[in-house]
């Protein structure tokens, strides 16, 4: 009999926790811990030359934490992933895998604010140059590749733009240059929308917003599928003697997953962006009702969305679950039916009558939506971007960053819609 | 395809591995491999005619050139060779009596599939044994590997 093949909603509980070997504990326990004993020279010498599996010490890698790992690479169906402090975290550790002084990356134009400046400042710093493009034009992407273009880097849902992205197009265009398709997966979750399915190379997630859910622990998670080629010829690190592991071929040795092995050995060990034990637990328990949770941020947002495109002070709304979204073709193909309908996460945009001056009005009248700087909450969140997070740019730059000044962004909670569709109501008309 | 419980079960019941193609260099795959499943209760039998005329003995264990030339049973096969050489390989293991013929990654000759097959051997094709015998025992999970282990039972004893 073939291996039964489990559901999201039970991976999102089960995977990567079996009952404690030590003790028989059900839930996972954490492992607070900095090192871990050796029982002798030999076991020693095998852990630290790769041969054997087992822990050393919690800056590369921890129990509790690997069961977050596994969780979330069998949500994405990946092969492996990797854990860190934040999304942003896990995001460098992805691009400093593969990436070296005069190699360069197509990103599309229309990404969060810091992976941006990751790209656009910090990374060039160290000679790697990006080059950004419309998230929405596969052939934009194919256009700005040049020789030593060595990665694609793209959000499943742009936040806070909620441009769908052509996974299966863009990872074509990537993988006719022989580079892997990166695609920062947060908003969408793995439950609404898996990339690695559509021909996506590796997975990034701040496990901040949806997986943990309750908008108390940062972590960020990779996932690899293990089916790129990095034997290719483009990919020297995979496949050379690494001088920083005695020789080892990363690629040769652990195959489907030499790509996080080597993120683990030669980027988190050595910069230490590593998650604490109990913030990996943390974000555990979310996933644990993440199948259930995105249902009602789905369903939520939708009603929301349906509500704001009929009230007289909205002047727009940019929800991508709505069926007149440009891209609605695309959510149908790549996003999980939620009740019958593509489930569109929790996250719209729209636009309050009477500009900048009315979009602060809306926000600063909410009695329970807060007004703060996440998403992916079990609490209803607003902000407004033209006065917050893209303040700092003028009126031209804003709108080049998609950023209108009557735009407020909203991730739908999980209170009941009606008293979220109350409190929008009220702060409309104040 | 293996299923999780064939894996488990051919782990389970064969202790004495003849690993073909092993290499004395410690950083090779087939190192790893043989080292992992000594540390786990396995007896390793290297076979390299390379180091078998020159009597290096790998792993504290006496060399041999073919499986043949092994003075006593061996229960699995695992081989790390080509594809293209593995079809003499499986009519020596299927001569000496070993249960299990397993051909690691990258490693998929049909033919020595089928012959292995139909003579009531367990085959495996294209899969490590040390990364198998993690994903069901235990080691894998700790290094964030999706193991599609799924069970509220603990994991498996080693042997």
């Amino acid at each position: 009999m073939a291996d039964h093949p489990f559901q999201p909603e039970t991976l999102a509980i089960h995977a990567g926790q079996v009952p404690d070997s030590a003790t028989g504990a059900r839930a996972l326990p954490i492992y607070q811990t900095t090192s871990f004993v050796f029982d002798s020279a030999e076991h020693a010498a095998s852990l630290f030359n790769l041969q054997t599996f087992g822990n050393i010490y919690s800056r590369l890698s921890n129990p509790t934490v690997a069961a977050l790992e596994e969780r979330v690479a069998a949500l994405e169906g990946g092969r492996a992933g990797l854990a860190s402090a934040s999304g942003m975290a896990s995001e460098a550790m992805a691009l400093m895998t593969i990436l070296q002084q005069g190699d360069h990356v197509v990103a599309a134009g229309a990404l969060y604010g810091g992976s941006v400046t990751m790209l656009a400042v910090s990374l060039k710093r160290f000679g790697i140059e990006t080059t950004f493009v419309d998230a929405n034009d596969p052939q934009a992407f194919a256009a700005a590749m040049r020789p030593h273009t060595r990665a694609v880097f793209a959000e499943s849902l742009g936040n806070p733009s909620l441009t769908v992205l052509d996974i299966a197009a863009v990872s074509d265009v990537a993988h006719a240059h022989g580079v892997p398709l990166i695609v920062d997966n947060t908003v969408p979750s793995p439950f609404l929308c898996n990339p690695l399915r559509h021909g996506a190379d590796i997975v990034v997630h701040s496990a901040t917003k949806y997986l943990g859910g309750h908008g108390t622990t940062l972590a960020g998670v990779l996932v690899e599928s293990g089916k790129f080629p990095w034997d290719n010829g483009k990919f020297p690190g995979m496949t050379d003697p690494s001088p920083g592991y005695h020789g080892v071929k990363f690629y040769e040795t652990f195959g489907d997953f030499g790509f996080t092995m080597r993120a683990r050995m030669e980027v988190l060990r050595v910069y230490g962006s590593t998650l604490s034990p109990f913030s990996a637990w943390q974000i555990l328990q979310g996933t644990e009702s993440l199948h259930v949770r995105m249902e009602r941020h789905c369903s939520n947002a939708l009603k929301v969305a349906r509500f704001l495109k009929g009230h007289p002070r909205v002047s727009w709304v940019n929800y991508p679950g709505l069926p007149d979204h440009p891209q609605y073709a695309l959510v149908q193909k790549q996003m999980r039916q939620v009740d019958g309908v593509p489930g569109a996460s929790g996250l719209l945009a729209f636009g309050v009558k009477g500009g900048l001056e009315a979009g602060v009005r809306f926000i600063e009248s909410a009695q329970f939506m807060s007004h703060l700087a996440n998403i992916g909450d079990t609490r209803t969140l607003i902000i407004h971007p033209a006065s917050t997070t893209h303040r700092q740019l003028d009126a031209q730059q804003q709108l080049d960053a998609g950023v209108l000044p009557d735009m407020v962004r909203m991730s739908v909670g999980i209170e009941h819609v009606d008293d979220i569709l109350w409190d929008i109501d009220q702060a409309l008309a104040a | 395809m293996n299923t999780m419980e064939q894996l488990r079960r051919v782990l389970d019941k064969n202790h004495t591995i003849a690993v073909v193609g092993l290499s004395a260099e410690w950083h090779r795959p087939s190192f790893f491999a043989a080292k992992y499943m000594q540390e786990h209760g396995y007896r390793i039998v290297p076979v390299n005619p390379r180091y078998a005329k020159a009597g290096t003995p790998i792993l504290g264990e006496t060399c041999y050139a073919e499986l043949t030339d092994i003075p006593f049973a061996v229960d699995m096969v695992d081989v790390f060779r080509r594809t293209e050489d593995v079809w003499p390989i499986a009519r020596q293991a299927l001569q000496i009596g070993a249960q299990c013929l397993w051909q690691q990654i990258g490693v998929l000759n049909l033919e020595a599939d089928a012959l292995a097959r139909e003579a009531g051997m367990d085959s495996v094709m294209n899969r490590c044994v040390k990364i198998e015998h993690g994903r069901l025992f235990g080691g894998l999970n700790l290094v964030g590997v999706n193991t599609g282990v799924i069970s509220a039972r603990r994991l498996g004893a080693r042997p």
